[in-house]
Formats: C-alpha cells, structure tokens, sequence
C-alpha cells in the first residue's frame, strides 16, 4: 500500500516537472516587466530573514530557502 | 542595551547625513569607480512564550524576548574586461534575553547566562561577466556570542542558459564553530578549595573548555522563467556536520530521576529539497508559493509549506498576507521529560527536536513610491512585517520586522 502511495507522489512530482518544462516558453528582456517586479523575487525577502532565523533555531528542519543550514550559531 | 541602541540611533543618523554629500553622476555607463549600490538596515523584535524549555529537561518556560538589527552595503564597479564586481559587507548585532537560559543554575534569580549579544560581520565579492552570464563569487562571516563563535568561508558560481530564463547556482559553505562547554550548574564537578559547583558558574571570567562543531554545505539551485508571468526555483542542500552537535546546558532527567547533560551523535546528514514558485496573477496580485521537504539521519522527515499574497494597491504600495505550514516528526533520539533510560545511547528532551505542527500567518506592507519614502529621496523602500507563530504543543512567539533599503 505504501510503496503505491510513494509511486503516485513520485507520478506526480514527474508530472508537475514535466508540465513546467513543456509550458516553458522564451521570455525576451523587453517582456520581463512583470518577472523583473520586485515582488517577483525568487529568494526570501530581507524582512524574512529574522523569521528565518528564529525557525532555524525553534524546528529541525532548515535549508533549501537561501538561507542558514544549522552552522553559525547555537541552534540544531 | 542602552548602548546598542545608542549605536543603532547613531548608525541611522549617520547614513543619512552620508547622503547629504554630492550626487554620483548616473550617466556614466559602465563605471570603473566604486560605487554605491544599496543599503539595508534591517530591525526586529520577536518575543516567544512556551512551557518545553529544553534547558530545564522538557519542562519550564521557553520565555524570551530578542532584538535583532542588521545592516548591509553593496558596492560595485566594472573592470576593464566590463565584467561587474560586487562587495557586499554586512554586520548584525542581536540582543536577546531568555529565561530558560537562566536556569543554567536552578538556584540563580538572574544570572550572567539570562542574556546575551550575538554580533556577525560578514564580506562577500561577486564578479559576473554579463556577456558570458556566469557569475563566480567567495565570502567569509564571523559569529561571536559569549558561548559559541563561528568562521565561515563560501564560495559559488553561477551561469544562465543561452536564452537567459534560466540560472543554475552552486554554493559551497563552510562553518568551523566552538561550543563553549558551559554545564547545567549541578553537573559542574565541584573543584577542590570551592564551596559549591555553582560558586565557579554565572561569571564571563571563568575559563570553559570549548568543542568544535563543522557544517559542510553544497547548495544547488536552478531558475526558470516558464513564461511571461510564472518562474519556478528548485533547491537543494546537501548539509553535513560533525563534531559536538548537542548543546552543553541541555538537561535530561531519566525515570530514575537523575539528570544527564543532552547526548546527541556526533554526525548529522541534511536534505532539504525546496521549490519556490512566484506568479503574477492579473496586474495587481502575486502568488508566492513555497514547499520544502527535509529529512536527516537523525529520523526527522518535515514537509514545509507557505504561499504569500502580495496585493499591489498602488503601483508603489503593497500589502503582503502570507500562510506558512510546517509538520515534523520526532528525532529517534528524543523522549519527554523523566522517559529516557541509562539504557539509551543517546537522549535529548528538545522539543524543537520533537514531533510537532505549527502554523505562522501575518501581512506586511512595502512602500516604494518614486520620490522616496515620506519624500527622502534616498529611502527607497519601506517594508514592516508582522507574523504570529504558534506550534500545537503550547509554544507562541510574535515577531515584527522593518526594513528600510536605500539607493
């Protein structure tokens, strides 16, 4: 039962893969308007850095958001 | 305190007076000069309460309150290849004061370990050939409070494809720390000539010995623009650490009702996988959307989750609603408190380290009006951040930031 349920998560994560590689089509410099808008930035906002921090220190998992991984300070 | 404050009212005065000098000349393409390119100053409260205080073995307030103030420059200028370099120098200073932290001795009312300030320097250099657009880069960082200092050293590169929609980054990341062993007072061993073990504890004089902790870090991450509205990240790190991975004041009381210090493996292997999608909806609304799923070796599987909303009111006025979700499971290690054994190798009664939920949601609100933020020219954004965090096993923190970028 298990192994179906992971085969159907791994389906679907190759499928959203596959769907955003198909869909992709070229942007020209002068149609990045709106990608180029500062809320269309890719990484966490500098605002979220603190809440980044204060995260890393009260969870377990960190990493994979730009920011700290668990080296640096005395958090886990 | 008072003096941190002083010198966050002075840092505030004295980059406004830095621009009162003479403007730099925008016309010059390609400039060879050092420039300036932004300023940040970054400051927040956040104050939390809960009842699983690790210090005191699982139980006990998880009061504490911290105040955090960040500030960045970034400089840049064009060699003679017109390739851009870039330097960015920042230094934070957090203060924070923790109640769980001043059990370290149970018998102390408010003893030295009740507060202390974290201060980290950090430089970093990019060079990016525009042309070729590659861009290679290194840093080092700094991090001293009074029972951890850390070095760091990262270098990365980065290189767009043909059509430049999309970027492929690697970062590799090094920390190199030392973990003050400060002890919970009664496992101190009592010192011939003293009264007590708590009569060697709570001065910054005394000499502990220290244990060296290392993160390795290799970060991957590729963009895409899929189209004219939507652009996708995908994250990975790939973390190792060794070394003294507990933390040394960390009680654990077994069934027997003796205490132990927290005992935790020496190796710690990370995978966070993360993608981001940010879409832009209309003209007026963007959807920023995040996942992340993490496991380590340790046992702990978490699945994190947040989408943010940011709604343009004007061109230069934003409010930002955002949801985050996160889930983890347990560590193998972990146990609450008087549930561990001397049958076990390894203990801990961190609650950060237990299976929990917790939801965080706020707003926040970005002003970027072109003549500048209440007409100083050269304030170019304003942005204040609220959020309410909580987890399912009574712990709540409240954190609020501002951020002020200059340009």
């Amino acid at each position: 039962m298990s192994i179906k349920k992971n085969q159907v998560k791994q389906l679907g994560v190759v499928a959203a893969l596959t769907a955003i590689a198909v869909s992709c089509t070229p942007v020209k410099e002068y149609q990045k308007n709106r990608l180029n808008d500062g809320e269309m930035t890719l990484g966490a906002r500098k605002a979220e850095k603190t809440e980044n921090s204060f995260q890393t220190y009260r969870e377990g998992a960190s990493g994979a958001n730009g920011g700290k991984t668990g080296g640096g300070c005395g958090c886990n | 305190m008072k003096k941190i404050c002083l010198s966050i009212i002075g840092l505030y005065i004295g980059f406004f007076a830095g621009f009162a000098q003479e403007k730099t000349d925008s016309s010059k393409y390609k400039n060879h000069q050092l420039t300036f390119d932004e300023a940040n100053i970054v400051s927040s409260y956040y104050h939390q309460n809960g009842d699983h205080s690790a210090v005191t073995g699982g139980i006990g307030t998880e009061k504490l309150t911290d105040i955090s103030n960040s500030f960045d420059v970034k400089f840049y200028r064009y060699d003679q290849l017109f390739r851009k370099h870039t330097w960015n120098f920042e230094v934070g200073i957090d203060h924070y004061t923790s109640a769980s932290s001043d059990l370290i001795d149970l018998k102390a009312n408010s003893s030295a370990s009740h507060a202390d300030t974290r201060i980290y320097p950090s430089v970093n250099w990019t060079r990016e050939n525009e042309k070729k657009g590659t861009t290679i880069g290194a840093g080092v960082s700094y991090s001293h409070e009074f029972d951890y200092q850390s070095y760091s050293a990262n270098i990365n590169f980065a290189a767009k494809t043909k059509n430049r929609n999309g970027e492929f980054s690697a970062r590799f990341q090094s920390f190199f720390d030392q973990v003050k062993l400060v002890l919970p007072t009664e496992l101190i061993p009592v010192v011939a000539g003293t009264t007590s073990a708590s009569s060697t504890s709570g001065g910054h004089h005394v000499n502990y010995p220290s244990s060296s902790r290392n993160t390795f870090d290799l970060a991957l991450s590729y963009s895409q623009e899929v189209n004219k509205r939507l652009q996708v990240m995908f994250l990975s790190d790939l973390v190792l650490q060794n070394g003294y991975l507990s933390l040394p004041f960390h009680r654990v009381y077994f069934t027997d009702g003796s205490v132990h210090q927290e005992n935790l493996p020496s190796t710690r292997f990370k995978l966070p996988l993360g993608l981001r999608a940010n879409y832009f909806l209309g003209d007026k609304i963007i959807l920023r959307a995040y996942y992340r799923f993490y496991t380590d070796n340790w046992g702990l599987t978490a699945h994190t989750a947040s989408l943010e909303m940011p709604v343009k009111i004007t061109p230069f006025v934003s409010v930002s609603p955002f949801y985050r979700y996160y889930i983890q499971t347990a560590i193998k290690y972990f146990a609450p408190y008087q549930e561990h054994t001397a049958a076990d190798g390894y203990y801990t009664s961190n609650y950060d380290l237990s299976a929990f939920n917790s939801n965080f949601f706020g707003a926040g609100i970005r002003l970027t009006p072109p003549k500048g933020v209440f007409g100083i020219e050269h304030l170019n954004m304003l942005e204040l951040r609220y959020g309410h965090y909580t987890k399912n096993i009574n712990m709540q923190s409240n954190i609020i930031t501002l951020n002020l970028k200059f340009k």
